[in-house]
């Protein structure tokens, strides 16, 4: 993992001492509300329903035991003893004092973590596919690259102020675990058939009130040009981008609006100048990060043989570990979402076990999902058994990763100022409805998610089934969509039609699920059986 | 039960975030003990926040019952009154397992 050098920690301290001064100018009335508000949400820290929020950047989603312990720790002394890990690979403190603040930051500090650029009109936090170093199919681990794009994105002046939030997402294989095509950026690792190592980008995708899948515009760009390349595609959108208007000022509009073909041709004109200008990170950067994201210490020759007669663990394995690139290891998917639990809540107990899990069993590394789960990169298959009893015993060994019940929810009207609807209660109903396990895996794979408010941060444009929570007269309600997907077969969700109520999209939910294994032909997921057979009848169990 | 609309004024509490109701007198943490406030919601605001112990302050609609209990509006303003429907426990009514309908 990557390990900040005496820059980027001064970078950090020095954020935090300057904040410790502007909370304390606020705290004084030396600074008004409208001056401040800028300055906290460029650290990070919301004013939300019930308290002020914090939300802490994961880069890339990796974390160490000694980052996640502390994660923990923080939940235990300055919030209520739990955090949110959320669909952009953070975490999220809910009940955050403004007078613990700089405190937390420091803390944060300390193991290399901070909350910078989490909020604001700037180059968010990266995110990145969470079995990055772990998985047999990528061409390269995406990390390091991750890791230059967020020193050079932090701080960067030229991007500080953009016209609306940017959000880049990177991945290293065929298989699209991080919702690449659903952001302002995303970015494949390639190799070429000279066996080179470079990116294919995408541009102009998103969620949001108009979602958009990004178009490619650049097949190959070498790797040591990466930069350069970024560089141009943000400064084509800070040019022209929108400032006008908020529901158009993101860059899949202006994608949209000059077309693809346009909007290729700038940035290859930007692209041609800015490699006469030498802005790209010297070789030897990339390489010194690089180093760090090495072999993490994976052994040889280990066997592959697993015991599976205790048909609990047997299940837990074929659900939520996945194969590893190295013989004798496995990826372990801790499902945060419990039946009738909050989808990405932990406890500061259970953060921290973790961290100790992470520390013992998995070469110290823990990765955050953004499909709200944790992830342990690296498990020896011997360890298996005794990693599941400890799980087992946290209520952390649900078996149920993408299934029906590993619901990706958004903070909704529960927690969120923006939204308009809750969304955790909704989740929690579908869990309950849907809580025999055997159900759920004769279902298959069935990815729900759910967003309070058209911001979509539950990601429901993406979901095999959707659901977004609207306002109706001071009345939640809930539409309901089919035929969403954001791996490699990308697609935005279709509505079903009007909405329904809470107790209702449960229902309309269960009637859909019946249709599907009434209809379904053998090996089709749900989204397989909609695609197939398409809307219509689909309508009519839901509302016939 | 008739009920009677009011106004009344909400924010947070500077230091720590917490939800506050402006009482006629001070700040409390309990919607019950909101006051109704009319053409001097803005004055009351203005001085409020120059003290510099709350922000985000602003006027909600609410209702008001004959037993005193105040109710506001809108969905959105009876979760920010109780607390997240989903950790009662951590509301403000941790022992009554039927709060959370009270904003339904």
């Amino acid at each position: 993992m990557y390990q900040y050098d005496q820059h980027d920690q001064a970078m950090v301290d020095a954020r935090v001492a300057e904040f410790r001064g502007q909370v304390a100018r606020r705290l004084s009335g030396e600074l008004t509300e409208d001056q401040f508000k800028p300055l906290r949400l460029k650290n990070g820290l919301y004013l939300q329903l019930h308290a002020y929020m914090l939300r802490v950047a994961v880069p890339y989603g990796t974390l160490n035991s000694q980052q996640m312990r502390t994660l923990g720790d923080i939940a235990d002394k300055y919030d209520r003893g739990y955090g949110h890990f959320t669909t952009r690979q953070n975490i999220q403190f809910n009940w955050i004092k403004l007078s613990d603040t700089p405190e937390i930051l420091e803390e944060l500090a300390k193991v290399q973590l901070h909350a910078i650029q989490t909020s604001g009109n700037c180059i968010r936090n990266t995110t990145a596919d969470h079995f990055a170093g772990a998985a047999a199919d990528e061409v390269a681990d995406p990390r390091p690259y991750a890791e230059l794009l967020r020193q050079w994105s932090t701080f960067h002046p030229e991007f500080d102020y953009l016209p609306r939030k940017f959000k880049v997402a990177i991945i290293a294989s065929e298989t699209d675990r991080a919702a690449m095509r659903l952001h302002d950026i995303g970015i494949q690792i390639v190799k070429n058939e000279a066996g080179e190592i470079g990116c294919k980008f995408f541009a102009g995708g998103g969620m949001g009130r108009t979602p958009m899948i990004a178009p490619c515009i650049a097949e190959f760009v070498p790797a040591l040009q990466m930069i350069s390349f970024l560089e141009a595609a943000l400064r084509v959108y800070n040019r022209h981008g929108r400032r006008d208007n908020k529901y158009k000022a993101r860059i899949k509009i202006l994608v949209h609006e000059i077309g693809v073909a346009e909007y290729r041709r700038q940035v290859e004109e930007e692209f041609a100048h800015i490699l006469t200008l030498g802005l790209e990170p010297p070789p030897a950067e990339l390489e010194r990060i690089k180093a760090m994201f090495g072999d993490p210490g994976l052994e040889a020759g280990l066997s592959d043989d697993l015991d599976l007669t205790d048909p609990d663990f047997a299940l837990w394995v074929d659900q939520n570990v996945d194969a590893h690139k190295q013989p004798g290891y496995a990826i372990v998917t801790v499902s945060l979402k419990p039946v009738g639990g909050i989808p990405g809540d932990a406890s500061a107990d259970q953060i921290r076990l973790l961290a100790d899990l992470a520390r013992d069993h998995s070469l110290d590394e823990l990765r955050v999902t953004h499909a709200q789960n944790i992830v342990l990169p690296h498990v020896k298959k011997a360890d298996l058994y005794g990693l599941w009893q400890t799980l087992e015993a946290a209520g952390l060994a649900t078996p149920n990763l993408d299934l029906i019940t590993d619901i990706i929810a958004c903070p909704g009207l529960d927690y969120c100022a923006l939204a308009n609807a809750r969304s955790i209660p909704l989740a929690q109903k579908i869990t309950d409805r849907f809580a025999d396990i055997g159900r759920q895996r004769d279902l298959g794979e069935l990815k729900v998610k759910i967003s309070g408010c058209i911001n979509a941060c539950g990601h429901h444009h993406a979901g095999h089934i959707g659901v977004l929570g609207v306002d109706r007269k001071g009345v939640e309600n809930y539409q309901l969509s089919f035929g969403g997907a954001e791996s490699a077969d990308t697609s935005l969700g279709t509505i079903t039609g009007p909405g329904f109520t809470e107790d209702g999209v449960v229902d309309a939910i269960e009637k859909a699920t019946e249709l599907y294994l009434a209809r379904r032909e053998e090996g089709e997921r749900f989204l397989d059986t909609y695609r197939r057979i398409g809307m219509a009848p689909f309508k009519e169990a839901i509302y016939g | 039960m008739s009920e009677t609309k009011i106004a009344v004024i909400t924010g947070n509490e500077l230091r720590t975030g917490d939800v506050i109701w402006w009482t006629g007198e001070g700040w409390s943490r309990h919607v019950d003990e909101a006051a109704a406030v009319d053409h001097d919601a803005d004055g009351i605001i203005a001085r409020e926040n120059a003290k510099q112990v709350v922000t985000d302050t602003h006027v909600i609609d609410a209702f008001r019952g004959e037993d005193g209990t105040v109710r506001p509006a809108h969905i959105k303003d009876r979760i920010r009154a109780l607390g997240p429907t989903v950790r009662l426990d951590l509301s403000l009514k941790p022992a009554d397992p039927a709060a959370g309908n009270w904003v339904i």
